[in-house]
C-alpha cells in the first residue's frame, strides 16, 4: 500500500500522465471534428449562395422618385436625388458623422444612390421610400423600429445604428440600367 | 397518511411489489411525493410550482397535437395556421390553449420568481435550485420566442429579425453568428425550419431541468413564508394529502382564469398586425414583442448612448442579456442573513419598489421612445423614464441588496414554524427538534 501511495503521489511527468494529455487531446479534437458538420450544416447551404444578382430597369424612374427592389431577399433603395439632395448630402462636414464617408465613396454617379435598405442597428426596414413616409430630420430615411435617422446619402446621423446604410455590389450596364451583385 | 408501514403507496398488489423490487418507480413516488415532509405554513404563493408543471405538460401537449397540423415553410406556414383555425377539428382550441399557455406560463413563472425574492428563497442552502430555475426561464424565453415565429405573421417575421439582429453587435463575429442563425441572408425559409425544430426541441430540455430543479428542491426542502427552516416533525406536513389538495384547489383557480381568456378573449395579449402575412419589405411602423418580453426590451432600447468604447447597440444587448445573467447572482448579492421580508422592514420596500419598476419597465417597453410618459408633458418621454427604471432594475441588485445587507437591522425571527402558526412552543416536540442555527 505504502509503495502505491508513493506512485500516485509521483505525478510529475509520468507516463501515465503523458497518455491521459494525449488520450484528451485526441478526444477533444476528435469530438471538435465531429461537431463540425452538425455546426456548418447551419450555415447557408449552396442553393441559398449561388450567386443572385438582379438587373435594374432605371428608365421609369422619375426625379427625386425613390425604387425598392429585392436582391438576395433583402431590399435594395434606389434613389433618384434631386440636386438639393445631392447637395445636402455633399456638403455635410465629415465631423459631424458618426461613421464618417464622404458622399463621393458612396455613389458611382451623384444622381443614384443604391443602398441596402435595412437598417445597421437591428435589421428593421426604414421609411422614406415614398414621400409620403417619415424621413427622418435628415431627409433620407427613418427607421420606425428604434428612431435612426439617415440623411440623403444614406448614413446614419441620430438613434442607435451604429453604421451607414450599406453599399451592395453594383455596376451601370448602360445609362438607365444597373445590375446589383 | 402513516408512512414507511407500506413503501409502495398503499397497495398489497403483488404486481406492484414485483415492479417495486426491479424498478422502484411506487416507492420512490411514494417517498418523494406522499410522504415528503413540507413546511406547515404554506401560503397560495406556494402553488407556483405545481401550476408551472402542469402548464409545461399542456403546452407539450397542444404543442405536439399543432405540430401534426403545421406546415414549416415560408410559403405554407401562414396558411397552415389559419387552416388550423378553421378546418381542423378542435384546431381553435389547441391554437388558443398553446397561445394563451404561453402567457400564462409566463404569468405563472414571474409570480413564482417574484414569491422567491420576497420570502429569500434563493439563500444558502438553495442557491442552486435558484440558479437552475433561471436556466428554465432563459430556456422558456428562447422557446417562447422561436414558437411566436412559427404562425409566419408580420410581427413574427419582424420580431425574429430585431432579436436575431443583436447578435451581430458581438464585436467580430457578430455578423458569423447571424448568418450561422439564418442559414441564409435574411430570415426566411431555413430559419423557420430550424426554429420549428428547435421550438419542439427545448420544451423536453426544460422538463430536463426542471427535474434537477425538483431534486435539488428535495434536497433541501422548501423554503416557507416565515423563512425558517423546519425543526421537527411539528413543524411540517406531509405533502400527500394536504399540499396535493392545496395545489390542486389553487390550480383550478388559476386554469379556470386561463380558460376564460382562452374562451372569452384569445387574442387579449396577442398583436393584431400578426394576423397579417409575413411581408419582408414592409416593416410595421411599430414593432412590440409578446407583453412578457416587454421589460427586457425596455432595458434594450434604454441604452441608446454609447459607455466608453461600448457603442450604444452592443450596450443595449449586454444591458438586457445582463438583467437575467444578474439574477444568476443574487444568491450571493443578498448579504442578509433572514430570509423572509417579514421580518426585514427595509427590504420589504425595496421589494415593492423593485416590482413596481419592473411594471414600469414594462409599459416603457410597450411605447414608442419618444411618446409622453402616461400622455403627459411632452419633455417627459418614455426612454426617460426608461432610463430611470434601467438603472433602478440594476442598482437594486447591484447597490441596494449588498447595502441592506450590512445596515438593515432585521426583527426578531421567530424560534419555529409551529410556534410562529400555532401561537406558543410545543413542548412535547422540543425535544425531537434539531439545534437551533443561527438566523
Amino acid at each position: 500500500m505504502s509503495d502505491d501511495t508513493q506512485d500516485h503521489d509521483d505525478h510529475s511527468g509520468s507516463r501515465r500522465d503523458f497518455l491521459y494529455l494525449s488520450a484528451g487531446a485526441f478526444g477533444a479534437v476528435g469530438l471538435g471534428a465531429a461537431l463540425w458538420p452538425f455546426i456548418s450544416s447551419m450555415n447557408p447551404s449552396a442553393d441559398v449562395l449561388a450567386l443572385s444578382t438582379t438587373e435594374v430597369d432605371l428608365s421609369q424612374v422619375e426625379d427625386g422618385q425613390r425604387i425598392t427592389v429585392k436582391w438576395q431577399g433583402k431590399p435594395v433603395f434606389i434613389d433618384r436625388r434631386t440636386p438639393t439632395a445631392i447637395e445636402e448630402a455633399e456638403s455635410t462636414p465629415l465631423a459631424e458623422l458618426r461613421d464618417p464617408e464622404t458622399d463621393e465613396e458612396r455613389v458611382l454617379t451623384p444622381e443614384w444612390l443604391v443602398v441596402i435598405g435595412i437598417c445597421t442597428h437591428l435589421g428593421c426596414v426604414p421609411l422614406g421610400q415614398k414621400a409620403s413616409e417619415d424621413r427622418g430630420e435628415w431627409g433620407g430615411w427613418f427607421c420606425p423600429c428604434h428612431g435612426s435617422h439617415y440623411d440623403t446619402s444614406g448614413r446614419i446621423r441620430k438613434g442607435p445604428a451604429p453604421l451607414n446604410l450599406p453599399i451592395p455590389p453594383y455596376a451601370f450596364l448602360n445609362d438607365t440600367s444597373i445590375k446589383i451583385g | 397518511m402513516s408512512a414507511g408501514t407500506n413503501q409502495t403507496g398503499g397497495t398489497n398488489s403483488g404486481l406492484v411489489k414485483w415492479i417495486d423490487s426491479r424498478l422502484p418507480v411506487f416507492s420512490y413516488l411514494q417517498k418523494e411525493y406522499a410522504e415528503y415532509q413540507s413546511p406547515r405554513n404554506f401560503n397560495w404563493f406556494w402553488n407556483f410550482g405545481a401550476i408551472l408543471t402542469f402548464l409545461l405538460v399542456m403546452m407539450i401537449m397542444s404543442g405536439i397535437f399543432l405540430a401534426m397540423q403545421y406546415q414549416p415553410n415560408t410559403a405554407l406556414a401562414f396558411d397552415s395556421v389559419e387552416r388550423i383555425m378553421r378546418d381542423v377539428n378542435f384546431g381553435w382550441l389547441l391554437r388558443y390553449l398553446h397561445q394563451n399557455g404561453a402567457t400564462f406560463f409566463f404569468i405563472a413563472i414571474y409570480i413564482h420568481m417574484f414569491r422567491g425574492m420576497y420570502y429569500g428563497s434563493y439563500k444558502a442552502p438553495r442557491e442552486l435550485l435558484w440558479m437552475l430555475g433561471v436556466v428554465i426561464l432563459l430556456l422558456a424565453m428562447a422557446t417562447a420566442f422561436m414558437g411566436y415565429v412559427l404562425p409566419w405573421g408580420q410581427m413574427s417575421f419582424w420580431g425574429a429579425t430585431v432579436i436575431t439582429n443583436l447578435f451581430s453587435a458581438v464585436p467580430l463575429v457578430g455578423d458569423s453568428i447571424v448568418t450561422l442563425l439564418w442559414g441564409g441572408f435574411s430570415i426566411d425559409n431555413p430559419t423557420l425550419n430550424r426554429f420549428f425544430a428547435l421550438h419542439y426541441l427545448f420544451p423536453f430540455l426544460i422538463f430536463g431541468v426542471v427535474v434537477l430543479h425538483v431534486i435539488a428542491l428535495h434536497v433541501s426542502g422548501s423554503n416557507n413564508p416565515l423563512g425558517v427552516d423546519p425543526k421537527g416533525p411539528q413543524d411540517t406536513v406531509s405533502f400527500h394529502p394536504y399540499y396535493t389538495m392545496k395545489d390542486s384547489v389553487g390550480l383550478a383557480v388559476f386554469v379556470t382564469i386561463m380558460a376564460a381568456f382562452v374562451f372569452f378573449a384569445p387574442d387579449f395579449f396577442g398583436e393584431p398586425e400578426n394576423y397579417l402575412e409575413a411581408a419582408p419589405l414592409n416593416t410595421p411602423a411599430h414593432i412590440v414583442p409578446e407583453w412578457y418580453f416587454l421589460p427586457f426590451f425596455a432595458i434594450l432600447r434604454s441604452v441608446d448612448f454609447d459607455i466608453l468604447f461600448i457603442e450604444a447597440k452592443l450596450g443595449g444587448v449586454i444591458a438586457m442579456f445582463g438583467a437575467i445573467f444578474v439574477l444568476f447572482v443574487l444568491p450571493w448579492l443578498d448579504k442578509s442573513p433572514v430570509r423572509s421580508a417579514k421580518f426585514r422592514p427595509v427590504y420589504k420596500w425595496f421589494f415593492w419598489i423593485f416590482l413596481i419598476d419592473c411594471v414600469l419597465l414594462g409599459y416603457v417597453g410597450g411605447k414608442p421612445t419618444d411618446a409622453p410618459v402616461f400622455g403627459g408633458v411632452e419633455s417627459f418621454q418614455i426612454i426617460h423614464l426608461g432610463y430611470i427604471t434601467t438603472f433602478w432594475y440594476f442598482a437594486h441588485f447591484l447597490i441596494v441588496l449588498p447595502l441592506l445587507g450590512i445596515f438593515e437591522r432585521p426583527k426578531p425571527v421567530p424560534k419555529s414554524i409551529s410556534e410562529a402558526v400555532l401561537g406558543g412552543g410545543s413542548s412535547g416536540a422540543a425535544a425531537t427538534a434539531k439545534p437551533m442555527e443561527k438566523a
